[in-house]
């Protein structure tokens, strides 16, 4: 199953940037231990001039994690005419089920490694680094998130057997059946619809407010919305937001839309939602380190920044949500509960 | 955004400046990935090409087996199929392979035992009807060595070593080359005295069945009831053909990885050698007020600009060698081996995953080597180069 040219470039992908990320974490090391602003010794200025290594090998780091987390659903998919009874993704991950994790671990690291240069744009922006040391620590988190995306995905891989009869997604994301998915995709779609709503209504008007006003209150709240704001935007799209680009009141797949039969609707839906989350968690997270940083200005310039781009990104993901629920002849009224 | 556009200016005008040794790196990534990508543009087709074949094969074939080897089928065994409810038709095939000494080269003999028809555009001649005693229809690739027109007559030899010859009735042209190639059609009454074929046997057998998501459990009745047969189902070519094709490019990647850490190796080095001449370029940036991460900014667009440059010259020449030059470097290692090969053009037929694969084994690597090299260049001092 491994000398699959998919397979193999996602093994080197993974080593490879495992590899960068080790050699950073060496470096995280250093700064950690003998980080000080105040000193003007030799070793300080190496040090500081190593921040900005850390800081391109995390940048690249980002680029080729979403490249391979787009790789991994791609070869999960391709993969599904070697399993019998696998009709997607959904199946080939069945097939061996801790490809589920590796497919959860990379949307995090993608979260994580976005968060990171987020903190380091505030960082270098600023005159005397004050977030270094938090760099640092997030590079040592960041390594053993990555090492075990990179031992999940070789196991995964290794233990796939083309023997095993897999569900196609058709019997994961169905409303009979037990397990995540199948509740996500059984609950009731008023509800779901609702949570929805009240979700994005929530996001909009905490971002508003904190676009317009100085309490931190708001930020604050707008940077809880964004995980929940993508959490309930997933299960939504399970539940019904999918049923209306394949106009099938029972097909709940979240992989299909990525497929070219659907126009590739799933890439701009999934990158406007990862955007909104992403903006909104740094405007929360710019909020709690603000005290750190001298030049208020520089917060808040970035800020204004972050909300505006995560307001405009949540705006085009509903409209993607909305377009075929409003102007298709589908609809879902018969289904209602 | 600005300011990197004017970055990426200067970059391009750096790069140009040492033509010489870019145009290295480019030439050989440029190899690289015209390599790699004409590997996997290869298989793609082939498998794509197996697949469309594969499109009009029977659902399900049952094969006997003797001792773990595929042996003849009695004919009898048509009626206990037959007897399973949601079967069709089950009809028997007569076919084998001959060996010509004459070119070196095997044919694939199939016995007519039916009426069929053929289409005017792939055939040169008439169709073999089954009382046609004596006459055969032929694939380009044997009328082509055996130097055969229409109305020939085409000579093979029977087990005891005795000559038969067939009157040749039609000729398959070169459209249906992929699938006629290395065929000879002759009747069923030949067949069995040329081979001499036992009479209540066959080849093997073609089940029809009425419900395409039964065929599995068909399968599994018919091994149940006949247990010394092996049915194949359509599915199961399919799947054995798409993971031959996907181990045989993956086994191609990974005898060129040693050419991408070859590729690596060089370009660390012409990263970590920066001229004087560079390093004083730094300097200068940085003493007329670049930051380090401006520095950064602009190797960043130097590479990316080499790697664009480099992987789309590779794919580009990967495309016209494979899809219209036939390949020629890499198709005897993926294609199989017989002295009748027909000659094919591949439908041209790229996807975007294959260039993301691409990506990640060629660019990917690039970037590794050259992220440390480059950042050394970034924080070079601007006082201790310009002082030389």
């Amino acid at each position: 199953m491994i000398l699959h040219p998919g397979i193999l470039a996602l093994e080197l992908g993974s080593a490879l940037l495992i590899l960068m990320l080790l050699y950073s974490a060496g470096l995280s090391i250093k700064i950690l231990r003998h980080w000080d602003i105040n000193s003007s010794s030799e070793l300080q200025l190496n040090l500081e001039r190593k921040t900005y290594l850390t800081s391109t090998i995390i940048n690249y780091l980002l680029g080729y994690q979403i490249v391979s987390a787009i790789l991994f659903i791609y070869t999960v998919d391709g993969l599904h005419t070697e399993f019998v009874g696998a009709m997607c993704a959904t199946g080939t991950l069945n097939a061996n089920p801790i490809g589920w994790y590796v497919l959860y671990l990379k949307i995090l690291n993608i979260f994580i490694a976005s968060i990171w240069i987020g903190i380091n744009v505030l960082d270098q922006r600023s005159r005397y680094y004050p977030l270094t040391r938090l760099k640092s620590a997030g590079v040592l988190i960041m390594l053993p998130v990555f090492v075990l995306d990179g031992y999940l995905q070789t196991r995964y891989f290794l233990g796939l057997d083309p023997a095993v009869i897999t569900s196609c997604c058709g019997a994961l994301f169905s409303s009979q059946g037990s397990g995540l998915a199948s509740t996500l995709s059984g609950m009731p779609i008023r509800l779901s619809q609702l949570f929805f709503l009240l979700a994005t209504v929530f996001m909009f008007i905490t971002g508003l407010l904190s676009l317009k006003g100085r309490r931190g209150l708001f930020k604050y709240l707008y940077g809880i919305s964004g995980p929940v704001f993508f959490l309930v935007s997933i299960s939504a799209i399970i539940s019904f937001v999918s049923l209306y680009f394949y106009e099938l009141p029972t097909h709940h797949c979240p992989f299909d839309i990525l497929q070219a039969d659907y126009h590739w609707i799933g890439y701009p839906l999934y990158i406007t939602l990862f955007l909104s989350a992403v903006m909104a968690m740094l405007t929360g997270i710019y909020e709690a380190l603000k005290s750190r940083i001298d030049e208020q200005s520089i917060v808040q310039g970035l800020q204004r920044k972050l909300i505006v781009t995560g307001l405009i990104a949540e705006c085009i993901f509903i409209a993607i949500c909305l377009w075929p629920i409003l102007f298709s002849s589908f609809t879902l009224k018969g289904y209602y509960l | 955004m600005k300011k990197h556009l004017k970055i990426l200016e200067f970059a391009l005008s750096s790069l140009l400046r040492r033509k010489y040794k870019n145009l290295s790196i480019v030439l050989v990534f440029s190899m690289v990935t015209f390599v790699i990508a004409s590997i996997l543009f290869l298989t793609h087709s082939f498998k794509k090409e197996a697949l469309s074949v594969l499109e009009g094969a029977p659902q399900l074939i049952v094969q006997r087996l003797i001792a773990g080897r595929h042996a003849l089928i009695p004919v009898s065994y048509i009626d206990e199929i037959k007897k399973m409810p949601g079967v069709g038709k089950v009809s028997p095939r007569y076919w084998g392979y001959y060996y010509d000494q004459l070119t070196g080269a095997n044919y694939t003999i199939i016995g007519l035992d039916r009426a069929w028809s053929v289409n005017g555009r792939v055939m040169e001649g008439t169709a073999l009807a089954p009382e046609d005693i004596g006459y055969c229809n032929i694939g380009f690739g044997v009328s082509d060595r055996r130097f055969l027109q229409v109305g020939d007559d085409l000579f093979l030899q029977d087990t005891k070593g005795g000559l038969y010859h067939f009157k040749v009735k039609g000729i398959f042209n070169m459209k249906s080359q992929l699938l006629t190639n290395d065929l000879v059609l002759i009747t069923k009454k030949d067949f069995i005295n040329l081979f001499q074929f036992p009479p209540s046997m066959a080849t093997d057998l073609v089940v029809e069945v009425y419900n395409p998501s039964e065929v599995t459990n068909i399968a599994k009745k018919i091994k149940e009831r006949l247990p010394d047969t092996r049915p194949i189902t359509h599915d199961e070519i399919l799947r054995t053909y798409n993971s031959l094709f996907n181990w045989r490019s993956g086994l191609m990647l990974t005898m060129f990885a040693g050419a991408v850490l070859a590729f690596v190796i060089l370009a660390w080095d012409k990263a970590t050698g920066l001229s004087a001449e560079e390093r004083q370029e730094i300097g200068i940036l940085k003493a007329i007020g670049w930051e380090t991460s401006d520095v950064l900014a602009l190797k960043f667009w130097e590479g990316a600009s080499l790697s664009i440059i480099s992987y789309l010259t590779g794919i580009i020449a990967a495309y016209f060698h494979v899809f219209f030059f036939g390949a020629s470097i890499f198709a005897p290692a993926l294609k199989g081996w017989s002295v009748l090969f027909p000659d094919f053009r591949l439908v041209p037929d790229i996807d975007i995953y294959q260039c993301f694969v691409l990506f990640m084994v060629t660019v990917l690597p690039y970037t590794v080597a050259t992220i440390v090299p480059s950042w050394k260049a970034a924080v070079t001092d601007p006082d201790s180069v310009m002082r030389g």
